[in-house]
């Protein structure tokens, strides 16, 4: 896998207050693949995902050692601006969170706070997020309605869109499907396969199959370290480590 | 069983009554404000009492027009707030959102400590202090004024709006907040298009609840307002709001006379203006809770 990387952790260590929650994470992701975090509760996956667009910074006493680059740039260096960061680092989170605004509003949200004053380019960057999350067709009429007003999967591909929306160039998802029922998550699912071909994906899951599913690549975080990591099929099939082939055959975990 | 069940029963009963009392109490309370109020409008009538602009209780023959009373009142509440407004609401945006944990710690408890403030040493506050300030900077003929009340009673209503906003800032989702940071949205832009308008229904209630202090208090207006019934036409001008109108006046007023009835029926006005406004607070909260009609 000669590829160019689009994000590189390095011996990552990652602190909440005096508990070492990361220990010496290096890790590789490459552009227009989805790659899966995988682990038993607590073992660091989800603030692993979290350091990428510096979303830990909100809780005080965390710190992070070891480098974590974005395109050869540091997420963590003295000159980075975090704004940046975070629109080229988009994230859906565990559980659906759209604002108490319009639908429209919702995902014109990235694009008004960047700046975006243009009603038509606004409606037309809205109409083709929609679509891509898959969304369009069911919520083209109403617009202008609450986006509480949406069921818990429909919200989610809202979030997902207003996060496509500010084009990222990576998306964490935390858990996308954690909250919704199976067909609200087969559609989900579907939607990662379609958004890796445009984007750079990162999916934290507690479902096997679900890894095996949407994936290419898969890693396994264990009490805050990286256990193993490889082709989704190789890891599933082959484990190299005991861990590893225990908690995905649910043994522990 | 049977014990403990009878045990169960009693508490019941007895939360039950005092419950009761205080609700009984405050009814009663109700009927007697109405009884006494009401007999006036046998002398004068409604119109002539709400929009009679002269208030001479005590001349031959008296005069009950409370208008000056109702716009003093009105125009005290409307001043003190255009100033407590946006000194609690930034306040409270500052605690919740901007202020360090120690910060926090440090001004919360001042601002809830403002309120324990007995009113009437605010009121004597403005009468020693800022009054003599007034004349002096500005070269009037009081300083016991409609500013000065207004002042004195935003000090009055900063911390009521300031505290019941502050939690409805900081009872936001964190889920929002993060969704709007993720998004790449600055701090500054994640308070005022996510969280303050997330809040608003909170900070609305806050601001009705204290804009209804502002009407209903008495000591302040009573010490520092001027005591005129006049309607005002500046800020400078002595003005006297209903309930300092009453508190002067009770004590001379004889048992069961016209002028009794008719501070009654002032009680009556100033109810239905804090009612309205508790309404309206009540209403702007309960809209909060339906899922679907939270569109900003």
């Amino acid at each position: 896998m000669k590829e160019q990387i689009k994000i590189r952790a390095k011996n990552l260590n990652f602190y909440y207050t005096d508990f070492l929650a990361l220990s010496e994470v290096s890790l590789d992701f490459f552009p227009h693949q989805a790659t899966a975090l995988i682990g038993p509760s607590g073992c660091g996956k989800s603030t692993f995902l979290r350091c990428i667009n510096r979303m830990n910074d909100l809780i005080p006493g965390v710190r992070v050692e070891g480098s974590l680059c974005l395109d050869g740039q540091d997420i963590y260096g003295p000159k980075v601006d975090v704004v940046e960061i975070r629109r080229r680092v988009g994230m859906v989170f565990q559980k659906p969170n759209p604002f108490p605004k319009t639908i429209f509003e919702n995902v014109a949200y990235g694009l008004r706070v960047n700046g975006g004053r243009d009603r038509e380019a606004l409606s037309r960057r809205v109409e083709e997020s929609l679509r891509l999350s898959a969304l369009w067709d069911e919520v083209k009429d109403r617009l202008d309605q609450s986006a509480l007003g949406l069921s818990g999967g429909q919200q989610q591909r809202l979030c997902i869109a207003r996060a496509l929306a500010v084009r990222p160039e990576v998306l964490l998802m935390d858990e996308p499907a954690s909250a919704l029922d199976p067909i609200a998550t087969q559609k989900i699912e579907e939607l990662i396969h379609e958004l890796k071909k445009r984007f750079t994906i990162i999916i934290v899951t507690h479902s096997m199959q679900q890894a095996a599913r949407v994936s290419d690549r898969t890693a396994f975080f264990y009490m805050g370290r990286l256990i193993e990591v490889g082709n989704t099929e190789t890891i599933f099939t082959y484990p190299r480590h005991k861990q590893t082939e225990d908690y995905i055959t649910g043994r522990f975990g | 069983m049977n014990k403990r069940f009878l045990k169960e029963k009693l508490i019941r009963a007895g939360f039950f009554v005092t419950a009761l009392v205080s609700v009984l109490v405050l009814g009663m309370i109700m009927v007697f404000l109405f009884s006494q109020g009401l007999p006036i409008f046998d002398q004068v009538s409604v119109g002539r009492f709400i929009f009679g602009t002269q208030w001479y209780p005590t001349a031959e023959p008296p005069d009950f027009g409370i208008l000056p009373l109702i716009a003093a009142s009105v125009a005290v509440t409307a001043v003190s707030s255009l100033i407590a407004i946006p000194l609690g609401v930034t306040t409270a945006v500052y605690l919740a959102e901007i202020a360090s944990p120690r910060m926090r710690g440090f001004f919360k408890p001042v601002v809830e400590m403002l309120a324990a403030l007995p009113s009437v040493v605010i009121g004597f506050f403005g009468m020693v202090v800022f009054a003599p300030f007034l004349l002096e900077q500005l070269d009037l003929l009081t300083g016991l004024n409609l500013l000065n009340a207004s002042i004195m009673l935003a000090f009055m209503s900063v911390p009521t709006i300031c505290s019941i906003s502050e939690d409805a800032i900081y009872s936001v989702p964190a889920e929002l907040k993060e969704a709007s940071l993720a998004l790449g949205a600055t701090h500054w832009q994640t308070i005022y298009r996510v969280i303050v308008p997330a809040a608003l229904s909170g900070i609305s209630t806050a601001v009705i609840l204290g804009m209804s202090r502002a009407m209903g208090e008495t000591m302040v207006v009573l010490m520092v307002a001027g005591g005129a019934s006049l309607i005002p036409g500046s800020l400078f001008d002595p003005v006297r709001p209903m309930p300092a109108s009453i508190a002067a006046e009770m004590a001379e007023a004889p048992f069961h006379s016209e002028h009794y009835y008719a501070l009654f029926a002032i009680g009556v006005v100033l109810f239905l203006f804090t009612f309205l406004f508790n309404i309206c607070a009540d209403y702007i909260a309960g809209r909060h809770k339906q899922v679907g009609a939270a569109t900003l």
